[in-house]
């Protein structure tokens, strides 16, 4: 059969699974284990040495965990991915095998606000520099550019703001700058944008939203796109030189193209420690099943509420790049044909307070801070996830203090859209 | 034929059919990654031969050490190059003059000759540059999915638990013919780059 290139929706139920091979049981068994017995002394060597394939102790990988990493890499065609605790445990992961102390890398500034302040606060005291660069201005990531530049770090659909990012003129950017190009591509899902078609080395995703789907756990994982020359000037020393953990090994030569993502793993989830359980992985494995399902119906209901608020008398602006006229809607088309994604925002005439008031009016949409569930949430990120941030911090991340954010669920679109109507006439 | 992406195909092909391998440069430093995968083609079944004149005399996991293809002393299937690039040529040219012949000549992930693969290939051998055969038979069989590889393979059967000298299915569904987008990507890069400079 390999003259057939099995599609989406089959890698999506398929890829990584198999009947379990001791009881033939067909969904992939929940592995909830700390660690695996060795066959002998030689056989525990052999694994330890990274010699053999195997498994060790759930903190480096568990066979549950190994199904979904498949199932991811193979839906985002990289070629090997490291599942995390959360998808701030897959950044913090995957730049810790990139940066030294004293090293930059360039950000879009249109980012998750969690993210911004990971990146600002928390990566100072690894004596990482955060340069901020803008997504809608290419220049200013080739402006950013220094010596000591490690990385360019972009989300493909960015949170809260639902803009879309021109990924390939921005990988151009990295490849003329000798440096991978990582893509956060929690918002699109593969189903929607595949970032390593369009330049990408390395994608990140917070599993937690729509590839696990259900708003039940927190996940990440890190891909590996296998396109990145890690040994070629010295840059990165943890993929090009011996490493002394491992007596010597060098990882780029001994894995090729998924070194990236076995210093993922055997340094940065064995001595960062951030592995997800396996009980977590077992749903997320089940909701990756009908990503496609899911993430199609997300776009179509987005659209009409969109259309609908675009319509509506008490509403100042919609930003979603799936409306004709937006901003990013020719980006949207060229990058996420089958849909803008789950996500917009809105200002209301009535500003702040207006904003408040919906929230509070609202009976089916529930008012919390996660984005990518079946149900329909609202937030205002002005006062919850971006809070943290400067007002010129809030506006440059597309969170203005008058804009509310809806990630649009599963349910019937008419009633979204009744219920949006009761709230607005308050 | 196309040395950048190999149809799963064509390397099942390969892995299936060899029984003997000779891994010219095969090194007993443990964290070598010739040993590594002379280790594990042993432990899958494949009779395994030791090459490298600086071993004479001792062995690897109980596989004595020969100075040179010449010292073999039964025939052999495949050589699998664990040396640098420029080694292949004449590698390819000594093989050539084994009997009986190898049917294949394997370059390890990093060896690539193209001068010495067109000698091999006009000559009737099978080639395969810059992969390994550890990965790949890890890749087909599935076996290499425990660390979150791709295996580009798709089966809904229950595969037997795999024990030592155990050799394994290879024949699941390939998704696409070999090779990952962004793997087609680093080889059209590649020629980019090689047309630029
Ligand atoms: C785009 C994006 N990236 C990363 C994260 C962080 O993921 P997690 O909450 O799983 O750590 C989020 C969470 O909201 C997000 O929206």
């Amino acid at each position: 059969m390999t003259d057939r290139t099995p599609g989406f929706a089959t890698l999506a139920i398929h890829a990584g699974a198999q009947p379990d091979p001791t009881t033939g049981a067909r969904t992939t068994p929940i592995y909830q284990t700390t660690s695996f017995v060795f066959n002998d002394a030689d056989h525990a060597a052999s694994l330890f040495g990274l010699q053999a394939f195997g498994n060790i102790y759930t903190r480096l990988g568990n066979p549950t965990t190994a199904v979904l990493e498949e199932r991811v890499a193979a839906l985002e065609g990289g070629t090997a991915a490291v599942a995390t605790a959360s998808g701030h445990a897959a950044q913090v992961t995957a730049l810790h095998q990139l940066l030294r102390p004293g090293d930059e890398f360039i950000a879009a500034r249109k980012l998750y606000g969690g993210s911004i302040n990971q990146f600002t606060h928390a990566f100072k005291s690894f004596g990482w520099n955060v340069v901020w660069a803008d997504p809608d201005d290419i220049a200013s990531f080739e402006r950013a550019v220094t010596p000591r530049t490690k990385a360019i770090y972009v989300e493909s659909i960015a949170n809260p703001s639902g803009s879309i990012t021109d990924i390939a003129a921005i990988a151009a950017v990295a490849r003329d700058a000798g440096v991978p190009l990582i893509v956060d591509n929690t918002l699109a899902s593969p189903y929607l944008i595949r970032p390593i078609d369009h330049g990408a080395d390395i994608v990140l995703h917070s599993l937690t939203k729509f590839i696990g789907g259900h708003g039940n756990s927190i996940g990440g994982v890190i891909v590996d796109a296998g396109t990145f020359d890690w040994s070629r000037d010295n840059k990165y020393p943890i993929l090009s030189e011996p490493r002394p953990e491992y007596h010597g090994i060098k990882l780029q030569e001994t894995f090729g193209n998924f070194a990236f993502a076995i210093a993922c793993r055997v340094l940065g989830l064995r001595d960062l420690g951030a592995a997800l359980s396996p009980f977590n992985a077992f749903l997320f494995l089940t909701g990756v099943e009908t990503l496609p399902l899911r993430m199609q119906r997300h776009c179509d209901n987005a659209l009409a509420v969109a259309e609908w608020l675009a319509a509506h008398p008490a509403v100042n602006e919609v930003n979603y790049a799936g409306l004709p006229g937006n901003r990013y809607n020719e980006l949207a088309r060229k990058y996420a044909p089958k849909g803008a994604g789950a996500l917009f925002t809105f200002t209301l005439k009535g500003g702040y307070e207006a904003g408040v008031n919906l929230v509070s009016n609202l009976k089916l949409f529930s008012h919390l801070a996660n984005i990518g569930d079946t149900r329909s949430l609202v937030i205002h990120p002005a006062s919850t996830t971006h809070s943290q941030l400067t007002d010129e911090q809030k506006i440059q991340a597309g969170a203005g203090p008058d804009l509310v954010r809806l990630s649009i669920g599963l349910e019937d679109k008419e009633d979204l859209i009744a219920d949006l109507d009761q709230a607005l006439r308050g | 034929m196309n040395h950048d992406i190999y149809d799963d195909d064509y390397i099942r092909g390969i892995l299936d059919s060899m029984k003997t391998i000779a891994m010219v440069g095969a090194s007993p430093v443990n964290v070598r990654p010739s040993y590594f995968a002379f280790k594990y083609l042993a432990q899958r079944g494949y009779d395994m031969i030791p090459v490298n004149p600086g071993q004479v005399g001792k062995s690897l996991i109980g596989k004595p050490f020969v100075a040179s293809l010449d010292d073999i002393d039964r025939a052999v299937d495949m050589i699998d190059i664990f040396r640098n690039s420029e080694a292949a040529l004449p590698l390819v040219e000594q093989a050539l003059k084994m009997t009986p012949r190898p049917k294949v000549i394997w370059m390890q992930l990093g060896v690539r000759n193209d001068d010495a693969c067109a000698l091999a290939e006009n000559a009737g051998l099978k080639v395969v540059m810059n992969r390994c055969p550890k990965i790949e038979y890890g890749r087909l069989s599935s076996e290499i999915s425990w660390m979150g590889v791709n295996s580009r393979t798709l089966s809904s059967k229950r595969a037997p638990v795999p024990t030592q000298g155990m050799r394994l299915s290879l024949h699941r569904v390939s998704v696409g013919g070999g090779d990952t987008a962004a793997a087609d990507r680093a080889a059209r890069l590649k020629d980019d780059k090689n047309n630029r400079s």
